[in-house]
């Protein structure tokens, strides 16, 4: 019955217009649509669409980027309500990033964040040149399902190792999954220190986690 | 006449310096604490690690900075000129991977493949300096800087531009090169390298960076400063705003260089890019990022200031017809742009691998780009009338004394990896397959320059210390 609205959260999130889509969540409560219809027939859809279009070439990173601000913008409206009445926005999962140790590029693992965030993950982005053991007690702390290591050196590459063996010797292995990402970066090289997946790029690392995750499709 | 190309009006130039001296009061500067500290007995203000650079006390670094000086060969002699229009080339530095010519895949390069590289470095005289290429997965990584350095003194003569990734790995770096020059006064005079320097996006020279430039400066090496501004990711998208952005990244860098030893020599170089959009890549073949190399040498030539960049470099993963298309076209512009110094040849997917093969084919656009240079011109009384006068119109053109005395000053000879037919021609193969052929003749060809046994002893002691230091016992690849 509000088709029409949701139309429109779903184009606010395409054109990449944060305004627009927290105006359009405030009247969607104020209409009484409550808000976990908002989410998941409005905004998800539109998220999922400007994936579809980054995909296929017809979306840009700027674009996926202001996709990203609009996604941010609703559920800055819409979360509060949900807590208020004792609900919560059901997270697909829970990612902990950063860059290793001695390594300062993060241009990738921010899109990363930006999109898992985006997608629905709640994810704590702990920055670049990341100590190993700041790694694992994040994961303990937010009970993380996925860590996610990024590195943009060969020389900082072993620190998506230590992570893997950190983890392992924390106890943690058995829960969390461990992603890593960067340019030199390969399959073999995750195969070869027992990481449980390797993303050539952003979207592709968001596909990774939502199926390490198992979250099915068009959720 | 010499052809020569600018990108930008010289309002534009002037509007790019005035911007990037305003970024450099406003946001400032990220510096080190060493550089902070110079800065402020300077006068300038530093807060919470970001330096407030004026534009009075930057234009008298640059002021200060060398228009033009020299690399010297092993034997002493002038082999690369820093300053006005002067072109030279030298293979890309520092990637992780090499092009297996044999798998035509990328795999992680060794010692043997960078001593190969130089091998054929050496050979091709299209390249004025020898780069450290790559980053051997066979040495011990604490010495990964020094002992790529180690391998080229070891095996070449020629100048080399190289560099260092931590602030520790310089200083025996430069003990190799006094060693190799005879002594550090003979390498302030007579510097044999040149040390690239890289601050890191936007605006922030890190601790290594910082002192590094302060180290180089006060041993009198030069010091290349490659900003790399990601246009639309690390910089403003558009081309000229990321030229803003370098701009105030080379100031900042010469004015902590300069106040660290004033008329030390330094470069205005960069790597910058575009950053791809729909990929988020950093092509360094597309043809904005040549663009935006050209704007911001130009900027720099503006200052009277020796120039670098980075072009010759292509994206894909082979040594293919896209490797040629990118490489050629940025290399003629490099050319025409008169920059001094153009690092880049024999790479691949975004600088992250080397391709001997494509880099004997780079040498054969470079040698294209260079008769280029050379331009047209009027030899003899004459320019047709003489011969026409002794030809008629038979049209026996060939059996002209004129012809057989000018062809070679008109006309270059590509070698064999350009199929032009005749003799030489072996008519099979494509050029990567004619390229792998000439890599084996040169390497075959290949003779180690003379090192006099004192200087062959001392470098091997220094080499075999630092190996010792990281937990090896012996020299590889020697």
């Amino acid at each position: 019955m509000y088709e029409e609205t949701f139309q429109a959260m779903r184009q606010s999130i395409l054109d990449g217009a944060p305004e627009h889509a927290a105006e359009l969540a405030e009247r969607a409560l104020q209409l009484g649509i409550p808000p976990l219809d908002s989410i998941n027939l409005g905004f998800v859809p539109g998220m999922n669409a400007v994936g579809e279009q980054y995909g296929c070439a017809q979306m840009f990173l700027p674009d996926l980027m202001a996709s990203s601000e609009a996604m941010s913008a609703a559920m800055a409206v819409l979360e509060p309500v949900l807590r208020s009445g004792g609900g919560e926005r059901p997270m697909l999962g829970t990612v902990v990033l950063g860059t290793t140790r001695g390594d300062i590029h993060e241009i990738g693992k921010k899109l990363v964040a930006t999109l898992l965030s985006a997608n629905g993950f709640r994810v704590y982005d702990l920055g670049a040149d990341v100590a190993t053991d700041t790694f694992v007690a994040k994961a303990r702390e937010v009970n993380a399902d996925v860590v996610g290591v990024s590195a943009l050196l060969t020389t900082t590459m072993a620190g998506q190792r230590s992570v893997v063996e950190a983890l392992t010797r924390a106890g943690l292995r058995g829960r969390v999954k461990v992603i890593i990402g960067g340019a030199p970066v390969t399959r073999q090289w995750a195969e070869e220190i027992g990481a449980d997946g390797y993303g050539k790029d952003a979207m592709s690392a968001v596909a990774l986690v939502r199926s390490l995750m198992q979250v099915a499709e068009g959720v | 006449m010499r052809p020569k190309l600018e990108l930008l009006e010289p309002a534009l130039v002037q509007r790019i310096l005035g911007e990037a001296f305003q970024l450099l009061m406003e946001p400032g500067v990220r510096v080190a604490p060493s550089a902070a500290e110079m800065l402020e007995n300077a006068d300038v203000r530093v807060q919470e690690g970001v330096a407030h650079i004026p534009e009075a006390l930057a234009r008298t670094a640059l002021a200060h900075a060398p228009r033009e000086f020299w690399l010297h060969a092993r034997d002493g002699r002038r082999a690369v000129h820093y300053g006005g229009d002067d072109v030279h080339f030298d293979p890309g530095s520092s990637c992780l991977n090499i092009l297996d010519p044999e798998t035509q895949q990328s795999r992680p390069a060794t010692v043997a493949d960078l001593v190969r590289l130089v091998q054929v470095t050496e050979g091709l005289p299209q390249f004025a300096a020898q780069a450290t290429a790559m980053v051997c997965s066979d040495v011990p990584k604490d010495a990964g800087d020094f002992y790529r350095l180690f391998l080229v003194l070891w095996y070449s003569s020629k100048p080399v531009v190289t560099g260092a990734f931590s602030a520790a790995g310089l200083r025996p770096m430069l003990e190799l090169l006094a060693a190799d020059t005879g002594g550090e006064e003979a390498l302030r005079s007579a510097p044999r390298a040149i040390f690239d320097v890289c601050p890191s996006p936007p605006l922030n020279w890190s601790d290594f960076a910082s002192d590094n430039l302060v180290e180089l400066a006060r041993a009198g090496v030069p010091a290349e400063i490659v900003s790399m501004p990601l246009a639309g990711a690390t910089a403003p998208v558009t081309l000229a705003g990321a030229a803003v952005q370098h701009a105030a990244e080379c100031i900042s860098g010469i004015t902590i260089h300069q106040l660290a030893n004033p008329g030390a020599p330094i470069v205005w170089g960069g790597a910058p890019a575009i950053f791809d959009m729909r990929a988020g890549t950093t092509p360094m073949g597309a043809i904005e990022t040549a663009m935006l190399d050209l704007a911001c040498a130009q900027v720099g030539k503006s200052l009277g200031l020796p120039t670098h960049a980075y072009l010759v470099a292509g994206d894909g993963k082979l040594a293919d017809a896209q490797a040629g298309m990118e490489s050629g076209m940025s290399c003629l512009l490099g050319a025409l742009a008169g920059i001094n110094m153009i690092s880049g040849a024999g790479m691949l997917d975004f600088l992250a691998c080397h391709s001997i093969e494509k880099l004997v084919i780079d040498a054969e656009a470079i040698a294209s780009a260079e008769r280029l240079l050379e331009g047209i011109q009027a030899r003899g009384e004459s320019l047709a009338t003489a011969a026409f006068a002794q030809a008629g119109l038979t049209g026996d053109f060939l059996k002209l004394k004129e012809t057989r005395a000018l062809f070679r000053q008109e006309q270059h000879f590509p070698s064999a990896v350009i199929d032009r037919g005749g003799p030489q021609s072996t008519a099979s193969g494509d050029a990567f397959q004619r390229a792998r052929q000439r890599v084996a003749d040169l390497v075959h060809g290949y003779q180690r320059p003379y090192l006099r046994p004192e200087i062959e002893c001392e470098l091997r002691q220094i080499a075999e210390r630092e190996l010792w230091r990281c937990g090896r016992q012996s020299l590889i690849g020697v």
